[in-house]
Protein backbone atom coordinates (compact mmCIF):
# COMPACT_ATOMS: atom_id res chain seq x y z
CA UNK A 1 0.00 0.00 0.00
CA UNK A 2 3.22 2.20 1.21
CA UNK A 3 4.90 1.40 -2.02
CA UNK A 4 1.54 2.34 -4.31
CA UNK A 5 1.26 5.48 -2.19
CA UNK A 6 4.50 6.37 -2.61
CA UNK A 7 4.97 6.01 -6.19
CA UNK A 8 2.59 8.56 -7.61
CA UNK A 9 3.50 11.04 -4.91
CA UNK A 10 7.15 10.95 -6.25
CA UNK A 11 5.74 11.04 -9.55
CA UNK A 12 3.81 13.77 -8.59
CA UNK A 13 6.88 15.59 -6.68
CA UNK A 14 9.10 15.13 -9.92
CA UNK A 15 6.66 17.15 -12.20
CA UNK A 16 6.59 19.55 -9.79
CA UNK A 17 9.93 19.61 -9.35
CA UNK A 18 10.22 19.56 -13.05
CA UNK A 19 8.00 22.22 -13.40
CA UNK A 20 9.34 25.15 -10.80
CA UNK A 21 12.50 24.71 -12.56
CA UNK A 22 10.82 25.37 -15.82
CA UNK A 23 8.99 28.28 -14.48
CA UNK A 24 12.36 29.50 -12.54
CA UNK A 25 13.77 29.34 -16.38
CA UNK A 26 10.68 31.24 -18.17
CA UNK A 27 11.14 33.88 -14.93
CA UNK A 28 14.78 34.51 -15.20
CA UNK A 29 14.24 34.29 -18.74
CA UNK A 30 11.28 36.58 -19.04
CA UNK A 31 12.87 39.33 -16.81
CA UNK A 32 16.16 39.01 -19.24
CA UNK A 33 14.23 39.12 -22.45
CA UNK A 34 11.51 42.49 -20.72
CA UNK A 35 14.08 43.90 -19.03
CA UNK A 36 16.49 44.11 -21.88
CA UNK A 37 13.49 45.40 -24.44
CA UNK A 38 12.58 48.20 -22.26
CA UNK A 39 16.28 48.89 -21.59
CA UNK A 40 17.10 48.59 -25.36
CA UNK A 41 13.92 50.89 -26.31
CA UNK A 42 15.01 53.38 -23.40
CA UNK A 43 18.35 53.70 -25.23
CA UNK A 44 16.79 54.95 -28.05
CA UNK A 45 15.16 57.73 -26.22
CA UNK A 46 18.22 59.62 -25.32
CA UNK A 47 19.02 62.84 -27.14
CA UNK A 48 22.26 61.28 -27.87
CA UNK A 49 20.75 58.89 -29.82
CA UNK A 50 18.50 61.30 -31.69
CA UNK A 51 21.41 63.50 -32.58
CA UNK A 52 23.28 60.30 -33.50
CA UNK A 53 22.27 61.10 -37.01
CA UNK A 54 24.15 63.97 -38.76
CA UNK A 55 19.98 64.59 -39.84
CA UNK A 56 18.87 65.57 -36.42
CA UNK A 57 22.33 67.06 -35.23
CA UNK A 58 22.78 69.56 -37.80
CA UNK A 59 19.24 70.67 -38.62
CA UNK A 60 16.73 70.21 -35.72
CA UNK A 61 18.57 69.97 -33.63
CA UNK A 62 20.95 73.52 -34.22
CA UNK A 63 17.95 75.13 -34.16
CA UNK A 64 16.44 73.39 -30.79
CA UNK A 65 19.71 74.97 -29.25
CA UNK A 66 18.79 78.29 -29.16
CA UNK A 67 15.30 77.67 -27.54
CA UNK A 68 13.82 77.41 -23.76
CA UNK A 69 13.16 74.01 -24.30
CA UNK A 70 17.53 73.53 -24.39
CA UNK A 71 18.26 76.05 -22.28
CA UNK A 72 17.05 78.12 -19.60
CA UNK A 73 17.43 79.73 -15.77
CA UNK A 74 16.31 76.38 -13.55
CA UNK A 75 18.05 73.96 -16.21
CA UNK A 76 14.37 72.00 -16.67
CA UNK A 77 14.85 70.42 -20.18
CA UNK A 78 12.85 69.32 -22.45
CA UNK A 79 14.82 66.63 -24.99
CA UNK A 80 14.00 65.24 -28.03
CA UNK A 81 11.94 62.28 -26.80
CA UNK A 82 10.27 64.18 -23.78
CA UNK A 83 8.59 66.09 -26.93
CA UNK A 84 8.34 63.66 -29.74
CA UNK A 85 7.76 60.13 -27.99
CA UNK A 86 4.81 59.63 -25.96
CA UNK A 87 5.75 58.48 -22.34
CA UNK A 88 3.30 55.91 -22.07
CA UNK A 89 4.54 52.34 -22.90
CA UNK A 90 1.84 51.44 -25.40
CA UNK A 91 1.34 54.47 -27.41
CA UNK A 92 5.38 54.87 -27.10
CA UNK A 93 6.04 51.30 -28.52
CA UNK A 94 3.46 52.00 -31.49
CA UNK A 95 5.78 55.63 -32.21
CA UNK A 96 8.67 53.45 -32.20
CA UNK A 97 7.26 50.70 -34.41
CA UNK A 98 6.27 53.41 -36.90
CA UNK A 99 9.65 54.70 -36.26
CA UNK A 100 10.91 52.03 -39.18
CA UNK A 101 9.93 53.97 -42.10
CA UNK A 102 12.12 56.81 -40.64
CA UNK A 103 15.09 54.17 -40.81
CA UNK A 104 14.20 53.53 -44.64
CA UNK A 105 14.79 57.94 -45.32
CA UNK A 106 17.82 57.61 -43.31
CA UNK A 107 18.72 54.43 -45.70
CA UNK A 108 17.36 55.98 -48.65
CA UNK A 109 18.77 59.56 -47.64
CA UNK A 110 15.52 61.50 -48.45
CA UNK A 111 16.53 64.39 -45.97
CA UNK A 112 20.66 64.33 -46.00
CA UNK A 113 21.62 67.32 -46.70
CA UNK A 114 19.80 70.63 -45.34
CA UNK A 115 18.77 71.55 -48.63
CA UNK A 116 16.68 68.06 -49.10
CA UNK A 117 15.75 68.85 -45.29
CA UNK A 118 14.17 72.28 -45.88
CA UNK A 119 12.57 70.88 -49.00
CA UNK A 120 11.11 68.33 -46.93
CA UNK A 121 10.23 70.89 -43.88
CA UNK A 122 6.67 71.69 -44.44
CA UNK A 123 5.71 67.97 -44.61
CA UNK A 124 7.79 66.96 -41.83
CA UNK A 125 6.38 69.49 -39.41
CA UNK A 126 2.77 68.74 -40.65
CA UNK A 127 3.45 65.06 -39.47
CA UNK A 128 4.47 66.64 -35.90
CA UNK A 129 1.69 68.96 -36.12
CA UNK A 130 -1.27 66.61 -36.63
CA UNK A 131 0.08 64.17 -34.53
CA UNK A 132 0.26 66.71 -31.55
CA UNK A 133 -3.25 67.80 -31.96
CA UNK A 134 -4.59 64.35 -32.14
CA UNK A 135 -3.30 63.73 -28.81
CA UNK A 136 -4.52 67.29 -27.50
CA UNK A 137 -0.51 68.51 -27.54
CA UNK A 138 -0.30 65.17 -24.91
CA UNK A 139 3.43 65.28 -24.68
CA UNK A 140 3.55 69.38 -23.95
CA UNK A 141 0.98 68.32 -21.15
CA UNK A 142 3.13 65.91 -19.25
CA UNK A 143 4.83 69.10 -17.79
CA UNK A 144 2.00 71.91 -19.24
CA UNK A 145 -0.69 71.06 -17.09
CA UNK A 146 -2.78 73.86 -18.17
CA UNK A 147 -5.82 73.05 -15.27
CA UNK A 148 -2.66 74.51 -12.98
CA UNK A 149 -1.65 77.44 -14.54
CA UNK A 150 -1.75 80.60 -12.89
CA UNK A 151 -2.48 83.68 -15.17
CA UNK A 152 -1.96 86.16 -12.59
CA UNK A 153 1.89 84.73 -12.68
CA UNK A 154 1.71 85.28 -16.45
CA UNK A 155 2.86 88.00 -19.07
CA UNK A 156 -0.11 90.44 -19.75
CA UNK A 157 -0.15 88.90 -23.37
CA UNK A 158 0.20 85.25 -22.68
CA UNK A 159 -2.21 85.56 -19.66
CA UNK A 160 -4.66 87.04 -22.09
CA UNK A 161 -4.14 84.72 -25.00
CA UNK A 162 -4.43 81.48 -23.06
CA UNK A 163 -7.48 81.89 -21.69
CA UNK A 164 -9.13 82.82 -24.91
CA UNK A 165 -7.60 79.84 -26.60
CA UNK A 166 -8.64 77.51 -23.91
CA UNK A 167 -12.04 79.11 -24.17
CA UNK A 168 -11.96 77.94 -27.68
CA UNK A 169 -11.19 74.47 -26.99
CA UNK A 170 -7.59 74.94 -28.42
CA UNK A 171 -5.03 73.03 -27.88
CA UNK A 172 -1.30 73.76 -27.00
CA UNK A 173 0.11 73.23 -30.67
CA UNK A 174 -3.10 75.11 -32.64
CA UNK A 175 -0.61 78.31 -31.67
CA UNK A 176 3.00 77.12 -30.25
CA UNK A 177 4.50 76.06 -33.32
CA UNK A 178 7.87 76.47 -34.51
CA UNK A 179 8.69 76.84 -30.87
CA UNK A 180 11.83 74.15 -30.79
CA UNK A 181 12.49 74.06 -34.62
CA UNK A 182 12.60 76.72 -37.34
CA UNK A 183 8.92 77.13 -38.85
CA UNK A 184 8.51 76.39 -42.69
CA UNK A 185 8.05 78.67 -44.92
CA UNK A 186 4.70 80.73 -43.82
CA UNK A 187 2.77 83.24 -46.23
CA UNK A 188 2.81 86.28 -44.97
CA UNK A 189 1.96 88.14 -47.87
CA UNK A 190 5.02 90.05 -47.62
CA UNK A 191 7.45 90.56 -51.11
CA UNK A 192 7.58 87.06 -53.60
CA UNK A 193 4.93 84.65 -52.76
CA UNK A 194 6.00 81.73 -50.70
CA UNK A 195 4.52 79.29 -52.91
CA UNK A 196 2.25 76.20 -51.55
CA UNK A 197 2.29 77.44 -48.12
CA UNK A 198 -1.14 78.01 -46.24
CA UNK A 199 -0.90 80.13 -43.55
CA UNK A 200 -4.25 79.22 -41.74
CA UNK A 201 -2.22 75.80 -41.30
CA UNK A 202 0.53 76.94 -39.37
CA UNK A 203 -0.90 79.73 -37.96
CA UNK A 204 -4.96 79.75 -37.27
CA UNK A 205 -6.61 83.22 -37.00
CA UNK A 206 -6.39 83.81 -33.33
CA UNK B 1 55.59 92.70 -12.69
CA UNK B 2 57.11 89.33 -13.19
CA UNK B 3 58.79 89.44 -16.69
CA UNK B 4 60.39 93.26 -15.65
CA UNK B 5 61.94 91.13 -12.75
CA UNK B 6 63.22 88.50 -14.77
CA UNK B 7 64.50 90.78 -17.80
CA UNK B 8 66.27 92.80 -14.43
CA UNK B 9 67.91 89.54 -12.73
CA UNK B 10 68.60 89.03 -16.80
CA UNK B 11 70.80 92.13 -17.02
CA UNK B 12 72.25 91.57 -13.80
CA UNK B 13 73.95 88.07 -15.20
CA UNK B 14 74.45 89.64 -18.79
CA UNK B 15 74.95 92.71 -19.15
CA UNK B 16 72.95 96.37 -20.35
CA UNK B 17 73.19 95.08 -23.86
CA UNK B 18 70.12 92.91 -23.68
CA UNK B 19 67.84 95.93 -21.77
CA UNK B 20 67.76 98.26 -24.54
CA UNK B 21 67.06 95.58 -27.18
CA UNK B 22 63.98 94.33 -24.60
CA UNK B 23 62.86 98.01 -24.65
CA UNK B 24 63.21 98.55 -28.12
CA UNK B 25 61.05 95.78 -29.18
CA UNK B 26 58.73 95.76 -26.14
CA UNK B 27 55.06 95.55 -27.77
CA UNK B 28 52.73 98.21 -27.82
CA UNK B 29 49.93 97.78 -25.49
CA UNK B 30 46.52 98.06 -27.37
CA UNK B 31 43.42 97.58 -26.19
CA UNK B 32 40.25 97.39 -27.70
CA UNK B 33 36.61 96.94 -26.50
CA UNK B 34 37.32 93.11 -26.95
CA UNK B 35 40.28 92.93 -24.33
CA UNK B 36 42.82 90.50 -24.43
CA UNK B 37 40.96 88.17 -26.04
CA UNK B 38 42.52 86.54 -29.09
CA UNK B 39 41.08 86.86 -32.58
CA UNK B 40 40.14 83.14 -33.19
CA UNK B 41 38.69 83.11 -29.67
CA UNK B 42 34.88 85.06 -28.62
CA UNK B 43 34.80 87.28 -25.74
CA UNK B 44 32.30 85.03 -23.38
CA UNK B 45 28.90 87.01 -23.07
CA UNK B 46 28.08 89.47 -20.15
CA UNK B 47 24.66 88.68 -18.14
CA UNK B 48 22.09 90.83 -18.99
CA UNK B 49 18.65 90.74 -18.18
CA UNK B 50 16.20 91.31 -20.36
CA UNK B 51 13.80 94.40 -19.51
CA UNK B 52 10.05 93.11 -18.40
CA UNK B 53 7.06 93.87 -20.56
CA UNK B 54 5.99 97.15 -20.54
CA UNK B 55 4.05 99.83 -22.55
CA UNK B 56 5.54 101.95 -25.56
CA UNK B 57 9.03 103.65 -23.96
CA UNK B 58 8.89 107.61 -25.67
CA UNK B 59 11.31 107.96 -28.17
CA UNK B 60 14.81 110.36 -27.72
CA UNK B 61 15.02 111.77 -31.17
CA UNK B 62 12.23 111.81 -33.65
CA UNK B 63 13.78 109.72 -36.03
CA UNK B 64 14.75 107.40 -33.35
CA UNK B 65 12.60 103.41 -34.72
CA UNK B 66 10.61 103.06 -31.45
CA UNK B 67 11.85 100.41 -28.72
CA UNK B 68 10.52 96.90 -28.50
CA UNK B 69 9.32 97.26 -25.07
CA UNK B 70 9.15 93.14 -24.25
CA UNK B 71 11.16 90.47 -25.29
CA UNK B 72 12.03 88.88 -27.98
CA UNK B 73 13.41 85.29 -27.09
CA UNK B 74 12.63 82.92 -29.38
CA UNK B 75 11.12 85.00 -31.91
CA UNK B 76 12.37 84.21 -34.86
CA UNK B 77 12.82 86.69 -38.15
CA UNK B 78 13.75 83.95 -41.07
CA UNK B 79 12.97 83.94 -44.85
CA UNK B 80 10.44 81.16 -43.67
CA UNK B 81 8.31 83.56 -40.96
CA UNK B 82 8.59 86.98 -39.44
CA UNK B 83 7.45 86.36 -36.16
CA UNK B 84 6.81 90.16 -35.19
CA UNK B 85 3.98 89.74 -37.54
CA UNK B 86 1.80 87.47 -35.88
CA UNK B 87 0.91 90.68 -33.70
CA UNK B 88 2.20 93.77 -35.11
CA UNK B 89 0.93 93.30 -39.24
CA UNK B 90 -2.19 95.78 -39.55
CA UNK B 91 -4.66 92.66 -39.85
CA UNK B 92 -3.25 91.62 -36.45
CA UNK B 93 -2.74 94.28 -34.36
CA UNK B 94 -5.98 95.63 -33.31
CA UNK B 95 -6.69 92.07 -31.67
CA UNK B 96 -2.97 91.96 -30.39
CA UNK B 97 -3.59 95.34 -29.04
CA UNK B 98 -0.14 95.99 -30.53
CA UNK B 99 1.54 99.07 -32.52
CA UNK B 100 0.81 98.23 -36.13
CA UNK B 101 4.14 98.93 -38.50
CA UNK B 102 4.25 102.19 -39.54
CA UNK B 103 3.09 102.87 -42.86
CA UNK B 104 6.45 103.86 -43.87
CA UNK B 105 7.70 100.60 -44.01
CA UNK B 106 4.83 99.87 -47.20
CA UNK B 107 7.12 101.67 -49.52
CA UNK B 108 9.33 99.45 -51.75
CA UNK B 109 12.70 100.70 -52.76
CA UNK B 110 11.33 102.10 -56.05
CA UNK B 111 8.90 104.76 -54.09
CA UNK B 112 5.93 102.16 -55.16
CA UNK B 113 2.98 101.64 -52.37
CA UNK B 114 2.45 98.21 -51.53
CA UNK B 115 -0.32 96.32 -49.57
CA UNK B 116 2.25 95.23 -46.82
CA UNK B 117 5.50 96.05 -45.32
CA UNK B 118 8.26 96.03 -48.22
CA UNK B 119 11.30 93.10 -47.76
CA UNK B 120 13.13 95.89 -47.43
CA UNK B 121 11.71 96.49 -44.09
CA UNK B 122 11.24 92.42 -43.24
CA UNK B 123 14.37 92.15 -40.59
CA UNK B 124 12.95 94.38 -37.85
CA UNK B 125 15.37 94.03 -35.27
CA UNK B 126 17.76 95.48 -37.73
CA UNK B 127 16.48 98.97 -36.36
CA UNK B 128 14.19 98.34 -33.39
CA UNK B 129 15.57 96.53 -30.54
CA UNK B 130 14.19 95.39 -27.03
CA UNK B 131 16.18 96.95 -24.07
CA UNK B 132 18.72 95.14 -21.27
CA UNK B 133 19.62 96.09 -17.78
CA UNK B 134 23.25 96.77 -19.75
CA UNK B 135 24.98 99.69 -18.45
CA UNK B 136 26.38 101.95 -21.05
CA UNK B 137 30.16 101.16 -21.91
CA UNK B 138 31.82 104.62 -21.87
CA UNK B 139 30.05 107.71 -20.75
CA UNK B 140 28.29 110.63 -23.21
CA UNK B 141 26.01 113.91 -22.80
CA UNK B 142 23.07 112.73 -25.08
CA UNK B 143 20.48 114.50 -24.25
CA UNK B 144 16.59 113.62 -25.59
CA UNK B 145 15.38 116.25 -28.59
CA UNK B 146 14.03 119.74 -27.36
CA UNK B 147 10.82 118.88 -29.37
CA UNK B 148 10.60 115.63 -27.50
CA UNK B 149 10.99 116.88 -24.01
CA UNK B 150 7.75 117.55 -22.05
CA UNK B 151 6.71 121.13 -21.99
Amino acid sequence: MSEQKDQPRSLWKRIAGGGSVALAIAFVAGIVVWGGFNTAMELSNREEFCIGCHEMKENVFVEYRNTIHYQNRTGVRATCPDCHVPKEWGPKLIRKIQASNELLHKALGSIDTPEKFNAKRLELAQHEWARMKKTDSHECRNCHNYDYMDYGEQGRRSSAMHQKGFGEGKTCIDCHKGIAHSLPPIEQDIGASKAGTAAEQAKPAS
Amino acid sequence: MKTTLTLLLACLFLGSAPLRAAEEFRPIKLQSLRGDTPVDKTNEAEMFKQEKDRAPLPRDFVQQPPLIPHSIRGYNITANFNKCMDCHAWSKARQANATKVSLTHFKDRDGKELANISPRRYFCTQCHVPQTDAKPLVGNTFEKAETLKPQ
